[in-house]
């Protein structure tokens, strides 16, 4: 009955020297992920396509409920087969994960493809010394002994800044502070060096200047071992300096995708821009509520017919509520969007919408993307400007990225 | 660690100084004289007053209970008011008795339990966890009186495996011995496997439903590895905890079993005792008992700092 910590039958999987021929390191197309429950088929997933190229960094937004977490779980395979209906592709590094079987998925996960948690009190085995938890995967994937792992994690817990980490190897997850948690996490994460991270809201739940070091330390390492990573958050001002690529999710479904910058200059999509109107900013007033986008994302058992962010979109007009706006392109062909009225420099194609302003709320002030601790550095380069004025763009990379 | 567990043990000599005081006062607020109980027929006034004196029953209450517990510290726990017999005697033929019931009964329901938890748990609602749900609430709704004299019917009656009745001690004959208690043990052990049953079922689907199970597989670990490194310990604290409550509850409580069975247990005695109004017999195994029912107690917590690193850090 004794568990032992050894890859067990299957072919080894060549990862390192098969190569992808000239495709992105992840590719998925077309997944659907849906769950059966007692009230009907909750469609979490419904028909993404993305790829993530080697060493790039892909921002996934959008707001809580809108499939973030299942579309990340789904691609590494993770979520359990009980009433989970999947289907699509996910190649990985030229592999189709999805045609792969458990023992040949479990020699993918955490030796190439990994993941970091958003709370890593829960996701951190609370029993369980923060040392044996990262040495299992090196032993596992590596083959390491006892000691070599040993050695591994404390030089890896050094890497992502735990000081002292020969003591504290031998800690348990509640005797360190939040942010040191998702340090450990980020260690275990990519301790055997994997090509693709999927970071699932990482510093959710941490303060703002923890928040910053955790993610300017994932970029780092992610810089420095030429990792992809797909950085899943709520919050665009996030990604906004440090993703490559964004997509916008909302119910289940792309609504907006393009090259950060782009995204950025030529926001399409409403819903991407109440979500930029959402982003925090230092000059608001501290204690200020955000402008939260009024009403809640739909029922993904009965989604609306149309557009999905008709009934909270202050463009909708009778074709909206009628037919699905297709993902598409315009211009741009890396620039894709869904809605049938999209913003032009900020204005709706809609009849009758004239006005520049957004109405989404912000009026004012001087905004930048990112989280409040990049943004005091940045906002005396950034023009002010509010979000909607596409006129005065704002550059997500001008003097935010130390380089 | 080694403070939590001086806290506990310091705890523990206070409980058992308490406990020591209330089955003193159980005895001596019970009603009746123990001097006319021992006299019987000669219960004359004078001889009363004699034997109290004798007895020091004349002396104030704080006063015989420092006596008392002068002799429970030096192991003198008195003699039975009918046969003489020391006290510690009653009890050193008693409890290895209960000791015996107690560790065959544990090590099957735990043998059962936890492999039998490990397996459904992994896919519950399945037919083999939908049948282990079913027999164990059998099992708990068929308290041991019942459970014996079935066996006792089918085994020892009917079949001649075992027999029905009597006790060997260990001592003189292991292996009948072992063949006698087969039978008492296994009476008493399906409501314990039916309790550590379901407790760790439910637990270890809680536990796998947690975001470190899914943190364990997302790094690749076998499902085995997973039940047994990550599932397991912090599945079962609530297992741990029933069972000290269990054990506990089992020191005396086999006496329906030790009856049917007739094997002369501290339940047995206990019970025989105090319909004899044998006083001294009831006070020492009560003692026995209840010090018993703590130090198990004190076991449980300090197993609970090997399995939760958290109770003595936190
Ligand atoms: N196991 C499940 N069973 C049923 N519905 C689920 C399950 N997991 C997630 N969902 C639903 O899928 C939707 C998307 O959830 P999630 O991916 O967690 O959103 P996000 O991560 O973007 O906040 C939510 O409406 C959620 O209720
Ligand atoms: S399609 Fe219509 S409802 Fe949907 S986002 Fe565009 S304008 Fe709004
Ligand atoms: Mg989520």
């Amino acid at each position: 009955m004794k568990a032992r910590l050894k890859r067990t039958g299957g072919d080894t999987l060549e990862f390192k020297d098969v190569g992808h021929r000239g495709e992105p390191l992840l590719v998925v197309d077309d997944l659907h992920t849906s769950f059966r429950t007692g009230r009907g088929t909750v469609r979490a997933v419904d028909g993404v396509s993305l790829t993530v190229d080697e060493g790039k960094t892909l921002g996934v937004v959008g707001e809580s409920g809108s499939g973030k977490t299942v579309l990340s779980r789904s691609i590494m395979g993770l979520l359990p087969p009980r009433d989970v209906i999947k289907s699509g592709t996910v190649r990985f590094a030229g592999h189709d994960l999805t045609a792969m079987d458990p023992v040949q998925l479990r020699q993918v996960w955490g030796a190439e493809l990994s993941m970091i948690f958003q709370d890593p009190m829960t996701a951190l085995n609370p029993v369980k010394r923060i040392g044996v938890q990262i040495t299992e995967s090196l032993r596992l994937h590596l083959g390491m002994d006892r000691s070599e792992a040993t050695a591994t994690a404390i030089e890896l817990l050094r890497s992502v800044g735990i000081p002292s980490p020969e003591q504290r190897i031998r800690w348990y997850p509640f005797q360190l502070s939040g942010g040191m948690r998702q340090r450990v996490m980020i260690a275990i994460a990519l301790a055997c060096s994997p090509r693709l991270v999927m970071a699932d809201e990482p510093t959710t739940g941490l303060d703002v200047t923890v928040q910053a070091q955790i993610l300017d330390l994932l970029a780092e390492l992610q810089r420095e071992r030429h990792m992809a990573v797909i950085l899943v958050t709520h919050d665009l001002g996030v990604v906004a300096t440090r993703a490559d690529d964004i997509v916008v999710m909302y119910a289940g479904r792309i609504v907006e995708q393009a090259p950060t910058k782009t995204l950025f200059k030529e926001t399409r999509m409403p819903y991407t821009q109440a979500l930029m109107d959402s982003i925090p900013r230092l000059s608001d007033p501290s204690g200020i509520r955000l402008h939260a986008i009024a009403g809640r994302p739909p029922d993904l058992i009965h989604p609306p017919k149309g557009c999905r962010f008709a009934p909270r979109c202050p463009y909708a007009q009778d074709k909206c509520h009628q037919s699905e706006p297709p993902l598409r392109t315009a211009g741009s062909p890396d620039h894709l969007f869904a809605c049938w009225f999209p913003l032009v420099n900020g204005v709706s194609t809609a009849p009758g919408m004239s006005s520049g302003s957004s109405v989404f709320g912000v009026s004012g002030g001087s905004g930048t993307p990112g989280e409040s601790a990049d943004a005091s550095t940045a906002s005396d380069q950034v023009p002010p400007a509010p979000w909607s004025l596409a006129d005065t763009p704002i550059d997500p990379d001008a003097g935010l990225e130390p380089s | 660690m080694a403070k939590y567990l001086l806290r506990r043990l310091i705890q523990l000599v206070v409980v058992a100084f308490i406990i020591s005081v209330l089955v003193f006062l159980l005895v001596h607020l019970l009603p009746g004289d123990p001097a006319a109980q021992i006299l019987g027929a000669n219960d004359t006034a004078h001889n009363r007053a004699v034997l109290n004196k004798q007895l020091g029953l004349n002396l104030p209450l704080w006063h015989q209970y420092i006596f008392w517990l002068k002799g429970v510290l030096h192991g003198n726990l008195g003699q039975s008011y009918l046969n003489h017999t020391p006290v510690t005697q009653v009890i050193s033929t008693g409890w290895p008795i209960d000791l015996e019931l107690i560790i065959i009964s544990q090590v099957i329901a735990f043998a059962v339990a936890i492999p039998l938890a490990l397996i459904t748990s992994r896919r519950p609602n399945r037919p083999v966890d939908n049948i282990s749900t079913t027999a164990t609430f059998g099992m708990l709704a068929l308290p041991p009186f019942v459970i014996a004299p079935i066996m006792v019917a089918v085994f020892a009656v009917g079949l001649h495996w075992f027999p029905a009745t009597g006790y060997i001690p260990f001592t003189q004959n292991p292996a009948t011995n072992l063949h006698d208690m087969i039978l008492p043990s296994l009476a008493i052990t399906a409501g314990s496997i039916a309790v550590y049953y379901r407790l760790f079922r439910s637990d270890l689907i809680s536990t796998l439903q947690e975001d470190f199970v899914t943190m364990a597989r997302s790094k690749g670990l076998s499902p085995r590895w997973i039940m047994w490194r990550h599932a397991f310990r912090p599945s079962s604290f609530s297992l741990l905890a029933a069972a000290g409550v269990n054990i506990g509850a089992l020191i005396a409580g086999t006496f329906i079993v030790e009856f049917l069975f007739a094997i002369p247990g501290l339940g047995y005695s206990l019970v025989q005792a105090v319909n004899q109004r044998d006083y001294l017999v009831v006070q020492g195994i009560t003692l026995v008992v209840a010090v018993a029912y703590v130090v198990i107690q004190f076991l449980i917590d300090f197993l609970f700092t090997v399995v939760d690193p958290r109770v003595t850090r936190e």
